[in-house]
Formats: C-alpha cells, sequence, structure tokens
C-alpha cells in the first residue's frame, strides 16, 4: 500500500475494486465501513455483489476482465470536464498528452459497450472521486490476476495521478496483500529478479555488494523463472528439482492437471511444510517445519510495517526452523552457514537491505515500522511518494483494453472467477483443522446468479459438473444474488473439488500471474 | 486567554473542546470506573457506573458523555458518587444469574473466599467469567453484597448452537458493549437490543442463534463482553486458574498484519485476544480466523520428523539422514544440469528472517535467481 490501513477512514472518497474485502480482509474492511458510517463516500467496483456493497454509495458492476475500459472511461470524462488535477500533473508526471490521446474514445456509451456499467453512473463515479479533496483506491487480486493484471495496476496508478490523489494522507493506490508476509516475502528478495528491497541481481554494483557480504563469488545475473515458468519448465524437463517451502502449489495452481504432470516430471522434490499436503505426498523428501507461533522473527504486512512474531509454544517432533533447515543443508553443501538465532538474521538483513536499515527488533517491539527506514532515529515512512515517485515523476501509461485470453463460447459459455471465502485461507491446511471454521463452511461451492440457475433448471444443492478446456470438478451449486449473470464463482480452498483443475495457466507477460479471475466453463447437472 | 481547564479530583487538567470527562481523565490517568463504555464508540448511556459529581450541579453525569466545560470542578469517588455506584452496581448484580463473588463475601478474607469458591463451586455452575467479570470487580471494590438480592430467573435460553461463541443470557446486563463492537467497530451489523421493558434482549435478525444470522464470528463482541453473558465454546473455563502465558505476535493469515495475543496453558494455545485498542493496525479487532482458526497448531497431524521416499513410500528418518540426503542430491544435479535446473519456491507465510535466509541459499549456494513464492495465487 501506498499509504496505511489507518489512513482509510480520512479520505473524502474510497473506491475498492477487485477486492472482497469483508471476507479477505475482514480487520481492514471494518476501517472502509466506518469511514462510511462518518459519511464519507464508497464506491464499489466489482462483478460480484460483494457484502461490502451493502455499504456503499454505488456498486458499478462491470463484466469480468473489463477493468482497463472503465477505468480509461472515468479517465475520459474527468479530462472532458476539466476535473484533472492540472497542478499535480505540471509538477509530479509526465507523459500526460499520451493518456489523454487514448482515452479520449473512451466515452462513457463506449465503456458501456465493454463493461456493462452504465455511461450516467460511470460518469457520477468520475466526477465524485475527481472533486474529492483526497480519495483512496483499494484493489486486490480481482485486478491483478488478469493477462493485463500489470495494465491494470497501472491505470489505477493513472487514476490516482490524474487527480492529484497520491502522495497525501487519504490517497494513494492500495494493494491489499492476501497472505500474512506477501509483502515480506518480496522484500526479502523472495522473487526471481532481485536481492532483498528490490536490488537488481542484473546490477553488477548491487551482486559484487552481496558476493562480499556473502563472502561467495560466481553468484547468476540472470533473472531466474517466476513460480509459474519454473512450472512450466518442470513439464518440459528442463527443471530438474524443486525445493518447495510452505506452500501447496497442487491445489493453488492453475490448471492443476498441467501441474501435477510438471511435479510428476522432477528428478527431485524436497517440500518443507507443517502438514502433509497434496504437494508433500507427492515429494522424494519432506521436512518438518515450524509454524508462526513457534517462531521468533518478523513478517511484514500490507501497508509495509514490520511487525514482530513471537514464539509462544514449542515445536512439536522434531520439527525445526525453516531457516535452520536451509542452513543444515547449505553447510552440507560446502557454503558454511550458520546462526545463534533468527535475531542474528535480522541484523543482517538490516546490513544489506536500504530499506529495513533503520528497523531493529528493540525498536519494533512495542509498535511496528513502515519501511522504508533509513536510519535509526528515522520514524519510517507511512505515506509514499509524497514528493517524488520512486523514478522521479510519474509516468502516465498510455493502456488499451485487451479482452481476457479465453472467452466464453457456446460449448463452454459461462466466465469462471475464483477467491476465497471468509471461514478459510487458501488451501485450507491451516484452517480446516478447526471444526467450527469446517461448520461455517463444510465443502466447496459454485455460485451462480438465480437467473442462470433457472435457465438451467437447477437450484441451491443441485450436484453439478462444472469443467473447462482443462479438467472437470463435482460440486454443490449455491444460488446467490453476489452472482452476476454469466459469471460464475468457486472458492479455490478445496483439494477435493479444486477450482483450480479448471483455470486457466495463461499469464501476464510482465508480472507472469495466472488469469485466476476468467476463464470459459460450462455447468451440467449430475445425477445421483 | 483563557484556557480550558477542568479540576479531577484537586488536579487542574487541561482539555480540548469536545472531550468527554472520561477521555481527559483517563488521559491523566485518574481511573473512573465504567462499564458500558467501550473506547471509539458513542455513549451507550446503559450502565450509569460512570457517574461523577460536578460542583453546582444537582444531579450526576455520566463523564462518559458528558463534555468538559471551563472550570468544571468534578469529584469521581464523592459519597454521593459510591453511594451511587452501589446503587447501580446492586441493581445490575440482581438483573441475573450473577451467583458469583459478591455473596457472603468477607472483605477482610478474599483469599479464603476464592479459596471457597473454588471447592463449593462445580465447574458448570461457576460463571465462565468468574475473576475476569468487570461487574464482580467493581462489586467487590464498592462493597457491594448481593446476599440479600433476590435472584431473578431468565426467560431466555442458553445459546450453544454456535461455533466458537455461547450465548448465556442469564449473565446479560444488557449493557449494549456487545452491540457497539458489532455495529460501530467492526460494522458488521449483526446484534442489536430486540423487544423491550423486561423483555429486553441482545439479538441477531429477529431473534435467531448467531450462526443462522448476519454474524461472521468475528467474536469482537466476546472480547468486549465485560461479564459472562458471551462466552468461547471451547473449554478455557475449565482450565482458568492454570498458569497462563500471554504473548502478542502478529496473525499469520491475511495481510493485514493484525496484532493478537495468545494465551498459553501447558504449552498449548487456549485463546486468542486482539492487542490494545491503541496499537495499530488493528485496534484490537480480529477476524474469525485470527481468532479462533488456531487449531492446526497443537494439532496431531503436524509433520514431526523428516520423511525420505524409499520404494516409493515415505518413512521417517532422522534429520542427519534427510539433510545429507537432500545436501547430496541438490549438489548432484546441480553439477549435471547446472544452478539453473534446481528451482526454489519460498514462502508468504514463513518470516521476513526463513524468507531472507531462502533467498541467500538459492543465490549463495545453489547459484542460481530461480527463487519465487506464491504471491500471485
Amino acid at each position: 500500500m501506498t499509504n496505511t490501513i489507518a489512513d482509510i477512514e480520512t479520505s473524502d472518497v474510497i473506491l475498492v475494486t477487485g477486492s472482497n474485502t469483508t471476507e479477505n480482509h475482514p480487520v481492514l474492511s471494518s476501517f472502509v465501513k466506518r469511514a462510511t458510517l462518518n459519511g464519507k463516500k464508497l464506491f464499489v467496483i466489482d462483478p460480484r455483489k460483494v457484502k461490502l456493497t451493502d455499504h456503499a454509495d454505488k456498486w458499478l458492476r462491470p463484466a469480468p476482465g473489463t477493468d482497463i475500459a472503465w477505468i480509461n472511461g472515468l479517465m475520459h470524462v474527468i479530462i472532458k470536464e476539466a476535473l484533472h488535477n492540472k497542478v499535480f500533473i505540471e509538477n509530479r508526471t509526465e507523459n500526460f498528452e499520451v493518456l489523454k490521446k487514448t482515452v479520449e474514445r473512451y466515452t462513457p456509451e463506449y465503456v458501456e459497450t465493454i463493461t456493462g456499467i452504465k455511461a450516467e453512473d460511470l460518469i457520477q463515479v468520475a466526477r465524485e472521486f475527481a472533486s474529492a479533496p483526497v480519495a483512496a483506491i483499494l484493489y486486490c487480486m480481482g485486478i491483478t490476476q488478469h493477462t493485463c493484471g500489470t495494465d491494470n495496476v497501472k491505470s489505477l496508478a493513472n487514476l490516482s495521478m490524474l487527480c492529484g490523489h497520491i502522495g497525501k494522507p487519504g490517497g494513494g493506490v492500495n494493494p491489499l496483500r492476501g497472505q500474512n508476509n506477501v509483502q515480506g516475502a518480496c522484500d526479502m528478495g523472495g522473487l526471481p529478479n532481485v536481492f532483498t528491497a528490490y536490488q537488481p541481481v542484473g546490477n553488477d554494483d548491487v551482486r559484487n555488494r552481496l558476493e562480499k557480504a556473502w563472502n561467495t563469488s560466481g553468484m547468476s545475473a540472470t533473472p531466474g523463472l517466476p513460480v509459474t515458468e519454473m512450472v512450466q519448465n518442470a513439464y518440459d524437463g528442463k527443471m530438474k528439482s524443486l525445493f518447495v517451502i510452505g506452500e501447496n502449489p497442487l491445489v493453488s495452481d492453475p490448471d492443476l492437471n498441467h501441474a501435477r504432470k510438471a511435479f510428476a516430471n522432477l528428478a527431485f522434490l524436497v517440500v518443507q511444510d507443517i502438514f502433509q499436503t497434496e504437494t508433500t505426498k507427492i515429494a522424494d523428501v519432506v521436512l518438518p517445519a515450524t509454524c508462526f507461533a513457534e517462531k521468533e522473527g518478523t513478517f511484514t504486512n500490507t501497508e509495509r510495517r514490520v511487525q514482530r512474531v513471537r514464539k509462544a509454544v514449542e515445536a512439536p517432533g522434531e520439527a525445526r526452523q525453516d531457516w535452520e533447515i536451509l542452513c543444515n543443508i547449505a553447510t552440507r553443501m560446502g557454503y558454511e552457514m550458520s546462526y545463534p538465532n533468527s535475531h542474528d538474521i535480522f541484523k543482517e538483513i538490516t546490513s544489506v537491505t536500504p530499506s529495513y536499515k533503520g528497523i531493529t527488533w528493540d525498536r519494533i517491539d512495542g509498535m511496528g515500522i513502515h519501511w522504508p527506514c533509513p536510519n535509526e532515529i528515522h520514524n519510517g515512512t507511512p505515506i509514499l511518494h509524497t514528493t517524488q515517485f520512486t523514478r522521479g515523476k510519474g509516468m502516465f501509461h498510455a493502456i488499451d483494453h485487451t479482452p481476457p485470453a479465453e472467452q466464453p463460447t457456446r460449448d463452454y459459455p459461462y466466465i469462471l472467477t475464483t477467491g476465497r471465502v471468509l471461514y478459510h485461507y487458501h488451501t485450507g491446511t491451516m484452517t480446516m483443522r478447526t471444526d467450527g471454521l469446517n461448520r461455517l463452511s463444510p465443502e466447496c461451492f459454485v455460485e451462480i446468479s438465480s437467473g442462470d440457475a433457472q435457465r438451467l433448471g437447477l437450484d441451491t444443492g443441485s450436484m453439478v459438473a462444472v469443467s473447462s478446456r482443462r479438467g472437470k470438478i463435482h460440486a454443490k451449486l449455491k444460488v446467490s444474488s453476489k452472482a452476476m449473470d454469466g459469471t460464475i464463482f468457486i472458492p479455490f480452498h478445496f483439494a477435493k473439488a479444486a477450482a483450480n483443475e479448471l483455470t486457466n495457466a495463461k499469464l501476464d507477460p510482465t508480472a507472469k500471474i495466472p488469469e485466476f479471475k476468467v476463464c470459459a466453463i460450462k455447468i451440467e447437472p449430475v445425477t445421483a | 486567554m483563557e484556557s480550558n481547564i477542568i479540576t479531577i479530583n484537586e488536579n487542574k487538567l487541561t482539555f480540548e473542546s469536545g472531550e468527554t470527562i472520561l477521555t481527559v481523565a483517563q488521559r491523566n490517568n485518574i481511573h473512573i470506573s465504567t462499564l458500558c463504555h467501550l473506547k471509539n464508540t458513542l455513549p451507550t448511556h446503559t450502565c450509569k457506573i460512570c457517574l461523577v459529581e460536578v460542583k453546582g450541579e444537582t444531579d450526576l453525569v455520566e463523564s462518559c458523555a458528558a463534555k468538559a466545560r471551563r472550570d468544571m470542578i468534578i469529584f469521581t469517588e464523592s459519597p454521593k458518587v459510591i453511594t451511587a455506584r452501589r446503587k447501580q452496581i446492586s441493581k445490575l448484580l440482581a438483573l441475573g444469574n450473577h451467583n458469583c463473588a459478591i455473596r457472603e463475601v468477607d472483605p477482610m478474607d478474599w483469599t479464603s473466599f476464592q479459596l471457597d469458591v473454588l471447592t463449593r463451586d462445580g465447574n458448570e455452575d461457576l460463571c465462565p467469567a468468574w475473576g475476569n467479570c468487570e461487574l464482580q470487580n467493581l462489586a467487590y471494590l464498592y462493597q457491594v453484597k448481593t446476599r440479600a438480592l433476590p435472584l431473578t430467573g431468565c426467560k431466555y435460553e442458553t445459546e450453544r448452537a454456535n461455533p466458537f461463541i455461547i450465548r448465556d443470557f442469564s449473565r446479560c446486563i444488557l449493557c449494549g458493549r456487545c452491540i457497539k463492537a458489532c455495529r460501530e467497530i467492526q460494522v458488521n451489523n449483526a446484534i442489536e437490543f430486540g423487544y423491550s421493558g423486561e423483555d429486553l434482549k441482545v439479538i441477531a435478525k429477529a431473534d435467531a442463534p448467531l450462526k443462522d444470522s448476519d454474524c461472521v464470528f468475528c467474536g469482537e463482541c466476546l472480547q468486549v463482553c465485560p461479564v459472562g453473558a458471551l462466552v468461547p465454546e471451547k473449554a478455557f473455563r475449565d482450565d482458568r486458574f492454570k498458569d497462563t502465558r500471554k504473548i502478542r505476535t502478529t496473525c499469520p493469515f491475511c495481510g493485514v498484519g493484525c496484532q493478537m495475543d495468545l494465551f498459553v496453558q501447558d504449552n498449548k494455545i487456549v485463546k486468542i485476544d486482539g492487542a490494545d485498542m491503541d496499537l495499530p493496525p488493528n485496534h484490537a479487532s480480529l477476524c474469525v480466523k485470527g481468532r479462533f482458526g488456531y487449531d492446526f497448531i497443537a494439532s496431531a497431524d503436524r509433520l514431526t520428523r523428516p520423511l525420505i521416499k524409499k520404494n516409493g513410500e515415505q518413512v521417517a528418518v532422522s534429520w542427519d539422514e534427510a539433510l545429507d540426503f537432500v545436501a547430496e542430491k541438490l549438489s548432484a544435479i546441480k553439477k549435471e544440469f547446472g544452478p539453473d535446473s534446481i528451482g526454489v519456491l519460498t514462502s508468504a507465510r514463513i518470516t521476513n528472517e526463513d524468507n531472507y535466509i531462502a533467498q541467500k541459499f538459492t543465490r549463495a549456494v545453489l547459484k542460481t535467481n530461480n527463487i519465487d513464492h506464491c504471491a500471485r495465487l
């Protein structure tokens, strides 16, 4: 997030898109809902009638995979009515003319033909968003999990810059991160192209500095493969071994049929986890790790706040710390790696990570600190881009709408979109061990609009077979007011009816994120 | 210019306009007893415990609602205040099943009374909030004895149909804190006051069990209930006198990073509460997963020993054997097919320290940049 969670309550207008906030980020959603109690405006733009729409001043319902069109449409109206922030554009951005030219043809009427959003609704939201003293954008995987995910995000950044809503309290472009330490895993260089703090692996100075710090040489200057391509390379036989830590790709990856073949093709699979999962079951070696309650360390939350994790209980059996296992293996491979404790690792992190440099465990003992925090007297940075952007001036990107990779056809007439429910987390390895959560959400379901259900002659509880070009699952139908005609939602938690048997592994060319949010499916009744 | 000053118990204190007497007192560490008050919500006006005396005014005023005014002189524990509070506490005790403490208690012998309760009361009868009840604390503080009070029966049956939360209406004092938590803090709007007069009750959706209402089981109500009306379904009650450690940590589920307190007994987590109301990012709120979804930690299914696949079956081995085997295999693959034939999937669940070591291992030992994690999934 460019801004903080607490900041949300200070916005005048909040635009939430591609986020089922009340189910996926429940506590954060309270900040949004409380803002509406205090008279702040809320616009929700989402194909599903998610719970948050109950609190919204207006809900716009775009067809799945048409985000660039409505964002360009908002910008079209804002520029046409001269509601854009000319001072901000002049002082802080570049390339405005190119953007202006691109959005020129996205008239509200044209946008309506692509998205289904009524022209007058689009105009109203554009006016209110642009004329608010400050407006925040919150988004989640509904924006990113598309083949045009990167362009969707850039479009939201265009919109925020156009109105000068970035770099100040209550504004910003705020992605909501879905797992406890996604932010930290990225910050720590758990990505193929960067070391910690996003320092590029291809930069000789950076690499030399880290080789010196780590007392090694010959590190690769070539960016590695993202997970989605590692799986493809395994399928093709080029990737021989995968070392998987705390993940269950054989439920969470797109197109599971393909993923299973890829994993089966590996010469050597190691999985380090706290439970047996669909992925550990096929591993050559399974290493028992510890969970958060058995660890000392830090997580970094969605607002870039580095917070302490503390050990509450002893680990079961012979389970070991994740870092300790990796150090044990490194040492056996001829690279001596050992630390007395995780605190010493954190000290090494701060020595090689500019944005974490000023953070110490002592300083975050009571309350976490937002990075960047360049030195020990710096109080952290709750709001990014207050005086300039990372690259200097903010660049407007001219982007056109591109349709999703897979469109409904006669054989596969429905669009499938996937996500989570309130009561479970990811592949359920943690939440499905709590009876109460299983009582509240016992099994997979196929969420469908009442119109579609009627046309199929089916109702809530009917067992159906859902298939795409890649796979097939069986689950019960659930007629819901959340669903729009033609679009089906299935949660991806449940291994027994894994939505990812159906999903498309087609990737965004930049972020390499799969298009989980749109693929074509068909639904057939199953007779018992 | 005259400054904004009030006097509380002879302390001259400054205030900002719009602040309540209670806020000014709390900021200056002057204790005023409260019950229905819930920070960051509008006053409920139900308990009348926070009454204070303002010089020159005939009636006592509610410190949680009354705004500080220039030159006010306030007494928080005057005889008049204490008499009113005792009366109010008696009334609340009489409202329901509060057979806990104060009956028959000799103020001089609190410890022996506690021991007596322990031996005398069956666990079932002993209020689950015993020892952690704000009404009980007030009754003791103000020495309100309830022996003479008649016990009123409760017309509403205890609701045990829900996951996680038991609603015992016989112990509810109708303070409305749970409603404030639900409607003004979490804004889930699942509960409200229903019926009226003697029938007044906290209801969910036309008086349905929570599980059949709009309730999303965040448990904020459970956390703020001052008495034993809302209690966790789990048998924390049976072990409440055991040694309990409280550990502050960060929630392992979504990316909000809620701060929470784990209550630990005998190496097992028995309860989770949101941390301080003043501590960001969550200000003591949690969701259903964070508050109740901790059974996985002590699950019997946890992996406890390294496993190696031998003849198609995974068998438990020693750490030495497993680590030697992994190091040997990875070294051999690296040598034969090159570093880029190996990939590491690190995790968005593990700590920064774990992730840092995972990428250092990948880059410095395996000598590849093939490292990624599940951020996109």
